[in-house]
């Protein structure tokens, strides 16, 4: 029996969160969670700091300030044996598959499997063969990722990255750059493995459409701050300026076309000037 | 001027920045360096494509090297009558500083620039991160098997580097040129001394090898993960491991035999 989200207990959890790059601060004030059996799209421009957001939940990132605690455990100080062991109840989903180029599909998918279980080669290659039939390519186990095309190689990565049944999964874009039908066979298949894992699922993405047919919570994040939250509802409803530009795509708004740099006719003249 | 000493700085700063670097990321490879030994298998996949893929080139390489030291050798000995210590020429040359060095370079040009774009492509591409997102370290994983296997393969390189070189200055000097074949060899037999001249030259290649290969692999792993980043690293792994080995080379050299 799947526990409803509303009162399953926080998978992820980022209460006052600041963190950053080098000198750079990159996100700030971020208070988030998910639940198990939610799943929830992290949605926002390029730059906004979304991946950032999911390099602090993996632990590949620590915070500056505030509490990052992943399954109920704080990755303050945690050790690099500490932070694998979380990691093997956790599965990533690169922007491009991040398929290793030296192993077939098959290999690829059976590596998790191969490194963390001592299971026998027989059953490693029958569940193998059901993570790729769950995506559909149960047919193309023998091929290299070099003859996979984009959407293919995101399912791959997909099975890949669900291969040990995780309990949180994380998807960095995994709708850029894909054809309609693909996106939306990736689209429902990271819903369904949501469901039949009874996982904890965050996805970050800018692509609202599919992304707001699938989720079950949204954050907007802009320049470093969760600006909106609520369900796909709410947030389709929503009267915010900047939650109505990015849902309907428009190039006037809060958020500036043009990156920060002083009036065109300041710059045209110093360069007048200096020729 | 001030703008000249604040470069110089800067490239010295940046410098022991890297060696300190190198010498730590060299220390947490060596921490991780069990999966090598206890699964063998993955050891033994580098050492095929960074020793066995590197024969051709060094079989071809010796033999032309040593054809030559059969040439040069020759045509400088027979001035003094001593025509006979040909053979002594060319193992010694070989087996002390050519073999090593020669195979060295070579093998930082072939395998050690592989490896370096191996292990870039696998950052750019985020498969070392989805390694470690999947709870399996790249070090122990990725980075060490490819070391060690530098490690390993480059003394038998170096080996087979000079056994061929041997043979091409026997066939100009005895087949080509008519040194007397008995005085050939018995003459190499008398000059070479086992710990003297063949140790010192594996320890000087087993050097090298470490040397060449934690450079090969560091710059992989600390490449900026771009196509022009790796390009870069590539580069770097060519240079550094050329001007490392040669200076390694003075430096064994003078403890080796000046020393004495």
């Amino acid at each position: 029996m799947t526990t409803h989200p509303d009162i399953a207990e926080p998978v992820v959890e980022l209460r006052g969160v600041d963190a950053g790059y080098g000198e750079r601060l990159i996100l700030s004030g971020i208070d988030f969670s998910v639940r198990r059996g939610q799943l929830v799209a992290v949605m926002g421009g390029s730059g906004s700091g979304k991946t950032t957001l999911l390099r602090l939940v993996s632990g590949q990132l620590r915070a500056r300030k505030g509490s990052v605690r992943v399954f109920g455990e704080s990755l303050e100080k945690i050790s690099e044996k500490e932070l694998y062991a979380l990691r093997r109840r956790m599965g990533m989903l690169f922007q491009f598959g991040a398929l290793f180029t030296d192993l077939s599909v098959f290999d690829n998918v059976a590596f998790p499997l191969r490194e963390h279980t001592d299971l026998p080669e027989s059953m490693i290659h029958d569940l193998v063969l059901l993570k790729l039939n769950a995506v559909g390519l149960r047919g193309a186990a023998t091929l290299m990722p070099s003859e996979l095309s984009g959407g293919m190689a995101r399912r791959v990565a997909l099975a890949r990255s669900v291969a040990l049944d995780p309990e949180l999964i994380m998807y960095d874009e995994p709708f850029a750059g894909l054809d309609p039908i693909s996106l939306g066979v990736i689209g429902q298949a990271i819903r369904k493995l949501n469901d039949a894992l009874g996982a904890a699922s965050i996805l970050v993405t800018h692509d609202v459409v599919e992304s707001l047919s699938i989720v079950d919570y949204v954050y907007l994040v802009s320049e470093g701050k969760i600006v909106a939250q609520g369900t796909p509802d709410e947030i389709r409803a929503s009267t915010d300026p900047f939650v109505h530009q990015f849902i309907h795509a428009e190039a006037d708004g809060p958020v500036p076309f043009h990156y920060p740099a002083p009036p065109l006719a300041e710059s045209l003249l110093e360069s007048e000037v200096a020729r | 001027m001030i703008r000249l000493l604040r470069a110089l700085g800067r490239l010295t700063v940046d410098g022991v920045w890297q060696v300190g670097f190198a010498t730590r990321f060299l220390f947490v490879m060596l921490r991780h360096s069990g999966p090598s030994f206890a699964r063998f298998s993955l050891t033994i996949r580098e050492l095929y494509f960074s020793g066995v893929l590197s024969l051709v080139i060094i079989v071809v390489s010796g033999a032309f090297v040593g054809m030559v030291l059969g040439l040069q050798g020759y045509d400088t000995l027979q001035r003094f009558g001593s025509e006979s210590a040909l053979g002594s020429i060319v193992a010694l040359s070989l087996l002390r500083e050519l073999g090593p060095v020669v195979a060295a370079l070579l093998f930082a040009s072939r395998a050690g620039s592989a490896v370096t774009a191996e292990i870039g492509l696998m950052k750019a591409t985020e498969q070392l991160t989805a390694m470690d997102m999947m709870a399996v370290n790249p070090i122990a994983r990725v980075v060490a098997p490819r070391f060690w296997g530098g490690v390993l393969s480059m003394p038998l390189l170096a080996a087979i580097f000079s056994t061929v070189g041997v043979i091409g200055g026997w066939f100009i000097g005895v087949v080509v040129i008519g040194v007397d074949n008995g005085t050939f060899w018995s003459q190499m037999a008398n000059s070479v001394d086992f710990r003297e001249d063949v140790m010192n030259g594996v320890v000087k290649s087993f050097v090298f090898g470490w040397a060449v290969s934690l450079i090969a692999v560091f710059q992989g792993y600390d490449c900026t993960p771009t196509a022009e980043g790796v390009s870069r690293a590539i580069t770097k792994t060519v240079v550094y491991s050329s001007l490392t080995v040669l200076a390694l080379d003075f430096i064994l050299t003078s403890f080796m035999y000046i020393g004495k």
